[in-house]
């Protein structure tokens, strides 16, 4: 029996990891992982919370975030084949034709 | 009391591959920490009872995303990260930020005692029930989901293809479209 | 004929001149000179039968009329229509206005057919008509004001009439200035009216009045309002201080001076004041203030008219100084000798300044008297009727101006309000009026003529002649001479209707009061007093006529030797006493300074100016440094959001924990 906060400090303390590393990492695939990094601590949280409420929505949700993830991963990188395809460098610095 | 031992244990698994994560320059490494993570993941999921998830997690997430972040960086011979002058404002303000956030949630998750626990292996149910809610509640998304990752290897398919394999407008046209007719009806007589 | 029968002439008696302007002003143009003088005439004399239509069916026993034609404005309990009233007092002015104004319209044609602006001239002409007649006839101040206002717009227009002219221009702008002046005065009078009687209409306001003790100690609200009055007919009638636009005036072309500035528009302030009396008599230290303004106008301005060499600003000082003798006429309550003199003074100066208008048509545009000269001989018919109007002016009897300024010297004397000190300065005034007008007499039909006879005596002030004259002056045409005759019979006769009292008598239903004062001093001993000082005024009349033959015919070396030895007073006379530039100095020269400085580059283009650019250079600034977070840098994006989430966070913990 441990206290569901610790569960949900975990699944802080891992969010917020992939935020930092969203903040601080220059590569884009990098970047990438840091996002994969912080849907899995979303996916501890629901968890967590189904087990404390003996809900399995929860699960379900758990299910659909994962297949989110994988589509996304799936563009999100043929995104970024494309972009290296033209810019020849991942170094998210230096994709910033949007600079006014 | 196994309870909370094997929760630290495979949590501080997890936080030292995110931490790794955060500290490696070469995305190989930062990649096989992550799947470090996900494992670890999996173990506290089993924790909780969800055994489901943890092996969809394993399958999945482990074993076919995180495979498709070492083919890219492997196809895009992803090197060591450069150094350059990021943005001010990520550092000086992004990362105090989300600290404090995280800090204040953490406080906040702490000291409310009310919250109750969960003891280990505490989710009921087989995969049997999960089917049901997946199959009968909650059919319409799960449908919309299946559509959504069609459109997702549509995109990733054209995105991501060279650029003279994509079908293009040619100035013979017209002639293009002849062949097409020839072979439709090439196709005819056979 | 009944009320119902007069009301639809009256009603369509200001619309006939107002449908001629607009003929004239919208049509004018493209129609020859022959139909726009028919129009023009056509709606004027119409206008002029329908006065006499109405009044042949006026009977006193019926009078007042009342004509509400409109409904205006109806605001709570304060209501204001259009409404038209006829009593004696407006009969009289109708007369004289449409009367006049015909005689002057048939001048016009004359006078000013050669002038490209025909047609402009004779639609102001009948716009002028349309305005004047809406002031006579107006049942209450509002409908009178809009008069008012009228006649100066058509004052203006006219005056300015040669606009490419800059000091007609400026003549025209001056004249419609000072009389806004004035008509500020008359607004706020308007106002008190308005708060305290809750109405403008004359029979409501003087029936108020009347519940009002007199106030004959000091000053109070009835005070206030009959001095404001006064203000506002100051600027219109040109008297102390607001006269200066009169002699400025003359720019205009000579039926203008005639119509407007002599005979018309300048006795609007008279009949404003004589149409208030009720208020002026409940406050004797306005009627007081009329007085003295009145007087001291008369002989300040006489003064002016001695040193005068343009024949035109002589008649306009005169104008002014006789004016002055209505204002004294009010001032001292003698209503109706106010208005007497007003007819016949409309009649002589009418005529005079037609006929002088002849005269410098005959010598080709010249106005300065030093240049003619025996033009006797020359034009014979013009001498004739401006020789009648002198004696008029000078007020040798039997002729009118006589019977009207002596029933003015009388009752400034004789009446409770007045005193000898009135009569003393108006006898003086008659004596100066007498030795200038024939002085102009003099210099301008006898002697031997001082003018130029080669052709570039044209192009002076008066540009309605196109044709050049090149030799001896001629005579005018019977256009322009008709009307003069009929001025000079009228000149003659319209006097005769004050013997006896008969026009006091006929205009006592509206001056009660004013009938109860005169009945006062009908007592034999003071008729003695009354022959005594008639006598007294007809030899200040003849001193003056003697003088003026000293010094312009028997011994024309004295005038030069006179204007020498009084050196400094004599310039400043000729200089209408720098009045002019005291005003400039004291008056204009601050406005307009204070408008450059403070309003335009202080508030205009300081405050309002400045607010509108910078509003837009902040924007711009503003924007040049917020443009600064679109740095197309995804980490600095990622860092916004997450300083933001942060906030939100720390948002929902305070609320959570509070």
């Amino acid at each position: 029996m441990i206290p569901l906060s610790y569960y949900l400090v975990l699944s802080g303390i891992l969010f917020t990891c992939g935020v930092l590393g969203f903040l601080i990492k220059r590569n884009i695939i990098t970047i990438f992982m840091s996002i994969e990094l912080m849907l899995n601590g979303v996916n501890l949280s629901f968890v967590a919370f189904a087990a404390h409420w003996h809900a399995l929505s929860g699960q379900v949700f758990v299910f659909f975030v994962m297949v989110v993830a994988a589509a996304e991963a799936a563009v999100g990188l043929a995104i970024i084949i494309a972009v290296y395809r033209t810019r020849e460098t991942l170094n998210v610095d230096q994709v910033n034709l949007l600079k006014l | 009391m196994l309870h909370l031992i094997l929760f630290l244990f495979f949590g501080a698994i997890c936080v030292a591959g995110a931490i790794n994560l955060l500290v490696q320059s070469h995305p190989i490494n930062s990649a096989l920490s992550l799947i470090v993570v996900m494992a670890s993941l999996a173990a506290e999921y089993l924790l909780l009872g969800a055994e489901f998830v943890a092996a969809v997690q394993v399958i999945v997430y482990a074993g076919a995303i995180m495979v498709l972040f070492l083919i890219t960086i492997m196809l895009l011979n992803a090197g060591k990260e450069e150094r350059t002058n990021g943005s001010r404002v990520a550092t000086l303000l992004g990362v105090p930020g989300v600290v404090v956030g995280a800090v204040l949630v953490a406080w906040t998750l702490i000291h409310r005692s009310d919250m109750g626990s969960v003891s280990i292996g505490a989710l009921p149910g087989e995969p049997k029930d999960i089917a049901r809610l997946l199959f009968h509640d909650f059919l319409l998304p799960f449908e919309v989901t299946s559509v959504l990752i069609l459109i997702a290897i549509m995109g990733a398919v054209v995105l991501a293809s060279r650029p003279d394999a994509v079908a293009r407008p040619h100035p013979t046209a017209p002639v293009r479209h002849e062949e097409h007719e020839l072979v439709a009806a090439g196709k005819d007589h056979e | 004929m009944t009320p119902q029968t007069l009301s639809p002439l009256l009603s369509i008696l200001p619309i006939l001149p107002l449908a001629g302007a607009a003929i004239n002003g919208f049509f004018g143009r493209q129609s020859s000179k022959k139909t726009i003088s028919a129009v023009a005439l056509f709606f004027c004399g119409a206008a002029f039968a329908v006065a006499l239509v109405v009044a042949f069916s006026f009977s006193s026993a019926d009078a007042p009329y009342s004509f509400p034609l409109a409904h205006w404005i109806r605001s709570g309990s304060f209501s204001v229509d259009f409404e038209f009233y006829l009593d004696q007092l407006s009969l009289v002015m109708l007369l004289v206005v449409t009367g006049v104004g015909f005689l002057i319209h048939i001048y016009s044609v004359g006078y000013m057919w050669d002038d490209d602006g025909f047609y402009r001239f004779m639609s102001y002409l009948n716009l002028f008509m349309f305005f004047m007649l809406t002031l006579i006839l107006a049942k209450n101040y509002l409908v009178m004001f809009i008069g008012w206002e009228g006649v100066g717009l058509a004052s203006y227009l006219l005056i300015g009439f040669w606009f490419t002219k800059d000091s007609a221009a400026s003549a025209g702008k001056k004249a419609f200035i000072t009389n806004r002046v004035g008509d500020f005065g008359f607004l706020i009078a308007l106002f008190l009216m308005i708060k305290h009687f809750h109405s403008l209409d004359f029979t409501k306001v003087f029936e108020q009045v009347h519940t009002w003790p007199t106030e004959a100690a000091g000053v109070g609200t009835l005070t206030a309002i009959g001095l404001l009055l006064m203000v506002g007919a100051a600027g219109k009638s040109a008297q102390i201080p607001l006269y200066v636009w009169l002699p400025d005036a003359m720019e205009g072309p000579t039926p203008v001076s005639a119509l407007i500035h002599a005979a018309t528009m300048v006795t609007a302030g008279v009949y404003m004041v004589a149409r208030s009396h009720v208020i002026f008599e409940h406050a004797p230290n306005a009627m007081l203030v009329v007085a003295i303004i009145g007087t001291l106008t008369a002989l300040f301005a006489a003064t002016i008219g001695i040193a005068q060499t343009d024949i035109k600003k002589v008649l306009a000082y005169s104008t002014v100084s006789q004016l002055g003798y209505m204002f004294m006429a009010c001032g001292v309550a003698a209503f109706s000798a106010g208005i007497f003199h007003l007819m016949t003074h409309a009649f002589f100066k009418g005529l005079l300044f037609l006929a002088a208008g002849s005269v410098i048509h005959g010598v080709g545009g010249e106005q300065d008297m030093r240049k003619m000269g025996g033009l006797r001989t020359y034009m014979p018919w013009t001498f004739l009727t401006m020789s009648i109007a002198t004696f008029a002016i000078a007020g040798f009897p039997p002729l009118a101006g006589f019977f009207s300024k002596d029933e003015i010297l009388w009752k400034a004397y004789s009446s409770e309000y007045g005193s000898w000190v009135f009569w003393l300065i108006g006898v003086t005034t008659a004596f100066i009026t007498s030795f200038y007008m024939f002085r102009l007499w003099f210099m301008t039909f006898f002697g031997d003529y001082r003018g130029a006879t080669a052709p570039d005596t044209h192009g002076h002030s008066d540009h309605g002649h196109g044709h050049d004259h090149g030799h001896d002056p001629h005579e005018s045409p019977w256009v322009m001479l008709g009307p003069l005759v009929v001025l000079a019979f009228l000149s003659v006769v319209g006097g005769w209707v004050g013997i006896g009292g008969r026009f006091e008598h006929f205009l006592a239903p509206v001056f009660q009061s004013g009938g109860e004062i005169a009945a006062e001093t009908g007592e034999a001993a003071s008729k003695v007093t009354e022959y005594i000082l008639m006598g007294i005024s007809v030899a200040a009349a003849v001193l003056g006529f003697l003088l003026a033959w000293t010094l312009y015919i028997s011994r024309p070396q004295l005038p030069a030797r006179i204007a020498e030895s009084l050196g400094g007073l004599y310039k400043a006379v000729s200089n209408k006493y720098y009045i002019d530039e005291l005003y400039a100095i004291l008056f204009i020269k601050p406005v307009i300074d204070g408008s450059t400085d403070i309003l335009w580059h202080g508030v205009d283009q300081g405050a309002i100016d400045a607010t509108v650019n910078n509003t837009a250079t902040a924007a711009r600034h503003v924007s040049d440094e917020v443009r600064h977070m679109q740095s197309g840098n995804l980490r600095s994006y990622a860092g916004w959001v997450a300083a933001g989430g942060a906030l939100v966070i720390a948002y929902m913990v305070w609320m959570g924990v509070r």
